[in-house]
């Protein structure tokens, strides 16, 4: 085994009932990687990804995440991951600090570690204004910055983004980039999902989903040369369209 | 158990945050223990009463005059026909009618013997049965004086023969209604808030989202269900402690067994609606769902639980029912212990069924609570 892939997927396959949401892929993810996952709505990016992160059961395939199999393994790749959900998913009634304390307290970090990376973390965000508010009470932009920050709590092995600059303005979403770069320096393994193009352009590799299968998987550069198209938009809609 | 104590304390901080939940958990249960108590009672009192005198002799006045004294009657209005009566009860301005006939006093004292008609409203059959037993009692009492009157006259040998009953009412003395409705009212508070608190609590984590964030850490099921139920369990308790102090302050409603007893039931008992209230939100999408079944589930209890009616008089099969109703054990346990005094051995049967059930519960509700899909 190759101890360079951190998500090793064969075959995955996802079916509800009839309909076959995840058709079969296979793809790697090498360790400190940003892997951009691409697909137009519909095409069962975020059911792969559940499967990924062990909240969804694959109906057939093989899947490694983290050196864990997600068929029988689940409990332990949650441990080595952190998660971002479309959803905002944080407590809207707690405040920044409780939120950080909380999902750092769930995560099994010690009070001690929990206090100063809430430090760093408030001060990196530059939050300290309003580390006692509640978080319900904040902007969008803030809110999925600290999403991301609370998913990297544990200094997971590797982080899963769901569409996590949907909605945000475009200088959060640079600022937000920006995060991504600096986890992956660090040598976390970014998995993210995107509905924006020239987010796609920042990955390392990207594949496209059209549904259910993976359609296309390279880097930016290559994927452009292949479908002879300026943009990753048009390589996109090259793919979707069919 | 320290990732147990984060949860904990995460609840509590949103319960305590939540200014719209807030008084519904604390303040209504109160007022419906106050209100409801002195509401939900069956006692028949203030019957509208109206007769119609055929007679108007002596005779027929004094018995009218017993029902005036009659602290049950209300007496109403003196119909000058029957069809006045008749139109009056279809209204709803009388509920029993006592028709004197004609030549009553002369009959009664010719042939010692005479009839009374008495007409009730019996939409509601129990309300009825009791008007008809004070109806009767009335018309006995003033018979036996009668009996006396007219004896003294004809024959001062012949005592009049009379069997008289001296009911003793154990346990609730002086027939208080309150004192039998409180305690089963506390039950409700207790039982419905748990039961709508901890059902809903999970799956407003599934409507907004954090639940999946939840499920996706490596948290152990036992530890997030022990975690978020524990603080409804500490409400719980809070709400029988409140409860009881206002029984005993406001009703004075006797305690004559041990409260530890009574807690100790009741924080079992607390985990079986924990139970119920967890299996139903890992079956349901939204909180309106969970409420609806919650709500299903909680009038079935309570109207069978012998809180409003006996379940002696229930059909063999509900009363078979009534033994997977957990209301009805807390119903027992609670009059027992507050009014009769029962001990531990008294409640034991009570108190392992329970306990049988809460395990039951429990055991399913961890087991369908499913992180991964």
């Amino acid at each position: 085994m190759n101890n360079n892939k951190v998500i090793q997927v064969e075959g995955l396959t996802k079916m509800f009932g009839d309909f076959t949401a995840v058709n079969a892929i296979t793809f790697d993810v090498k360790k400190g990687e940003i892997f951009g996952f691409l697909g137009a709505n519909g095409a069962g990016k975020t059911t792969a990804m559940k499967m990924l992160i062990g909240i969804s059961n694959p109906t057939s395939g093989k899947a490694k995440v983290a050196g864990f199999d997600v068929f029988t393994h689940a409990e332990d790749i949650k441990k080595n991951i952190g998660y971002m959900s479309q959803k905002f998913a944080l407590y809207d009634d707690l405040t920044v600090k409780e939120n950080i304390t909380f999902f750092g307290g769930i995560y099994g970090l010690s009070r001690k570690r929990i206090k100063e990376k809430s430090t760093v973390l408030i001060e990196e965000l530059g939050l300290e204004k309003v580390a006692n508010k509640l978080v319900g009470s904040l902007p969008l932009g803030w809110k999925q910055k600290l999403s991301f920050s609370v998913s990297l709590l544990h200094d997971p092995k590797i982080v899963f983004l769901d569409e996590p600059t949907g909605g945000v303005d475009p200088i959060t979403r640079r600022q937000f980039w920006e995060m991504i770069y600096k986890a992956a320096d660090q040598g976390t393994t970014v998995f993210v999902t995107t509905h924006y193009m020239d987010e796609a352009e920042y990955c390392d590799r990207v594949s496209i989903m059209v549904d259910g299968k993976i359609e296309a998987l390279d880097t930016p550069k290559k994927l452009k040369e292949q479908f002879n198209a300026e943009t990753m938009n048009n390589v996109f809609l090259k793919l979707a369209r069919g | 158990m320290k990732t147990i104590l984060y949860i904990i304390q995460k609840e509590f901080k949103q319960i305590f945050r939540n200014k719209g939940m807030l008084p519904i958990i604390f303040v209504l249960p109160l007022l419906q223990l106050v209100i409801l108590s002195n509401a939900a009672t069956f006692e028949v009192k203030h019957i509208k009463f109206g007769y119609i005198d055929n007679d108007h002799t002596s005779t027929s006045r004094a018995l009218v005059e017993k029902f005036k004294a009659s602290t049950y009657f209300d007496v109403l209005t003196d119909f000058p026909s029957e069809a006045l009566a008749s139109s009056a009860m279809l209204k709803g301005e009388v509920d029993v009618v006592l028709e004197i006939p004609h030549y009553f006093e002369r009959d009664l004292q010719k042939e010692k013997y005479n009839t009374l008609g008495v007409t009730i409203n019996a939409i509601d059959g129990a309300a009825a049965g009791v008007e008809n037993v004070y109806v009767t009692q009335i018309v006995q009492r003033f018979n036996q004086n009668l009996k006396v009157e007219l004896l003294q006259v004809s024959d001062q040998q012949i005592q009049p023969i009379t069997i008289e009953t001296i009911p003793l009412f154990w346990y609730n003395e002086t027939l208080n209604y309150k004192t039998f409705m409180v305690p089963g009212i506390l039950v409700l508070l207790v039982t419905m808030i748990t039961l709508f608190l901890s059902g809903m609590n999970i799956v407003r984590e599934k409507e907004i989202g954090t639940l999946e964030q939840i499920n996706v850490t490596p948290i152990k099921k036992s530890q997030f269900i022990i975690g978020k139920l524990f603080p409804f369990w500490v409400i719980g308790m809070g709400l029988l402690t409140i409860g009881l102090i206002l029984a005993k302050l406001i009703f004075n409603v006797p305690m004559l067994g041990s409260l530890p007893l009574m807690y100790l039931y009741t924080s079992i008992y607390i985990l079986v609606i924990l139970g119920i209230g967890l299996f139903i939100s890992n079956f349901t999408e939204t909180q309106q769902q969970a409420m609806f079944i919650a709500w299903f589930f909680t009038v079935i209890f309570i109207l069978m639980s012998g809180l409003f009616t006996p379940i002696e008089s229930m059909p063999k099969w509900a009363q078979l029912f009534t033994e997977f109703n957990p209301i009805k054990y807390f119903v027992e346990v609670m009059r027992m212990v507050m009014l009769k005094g029962s001990g531990f051995m008294d409640i034991l049967p009570q108190l392992l069924k329970t306990l049988l059930y809460a395990i039951t519960m429990n055991g399913l509700a961890v087991w369908s609570y499913k992180k991964i899909t």
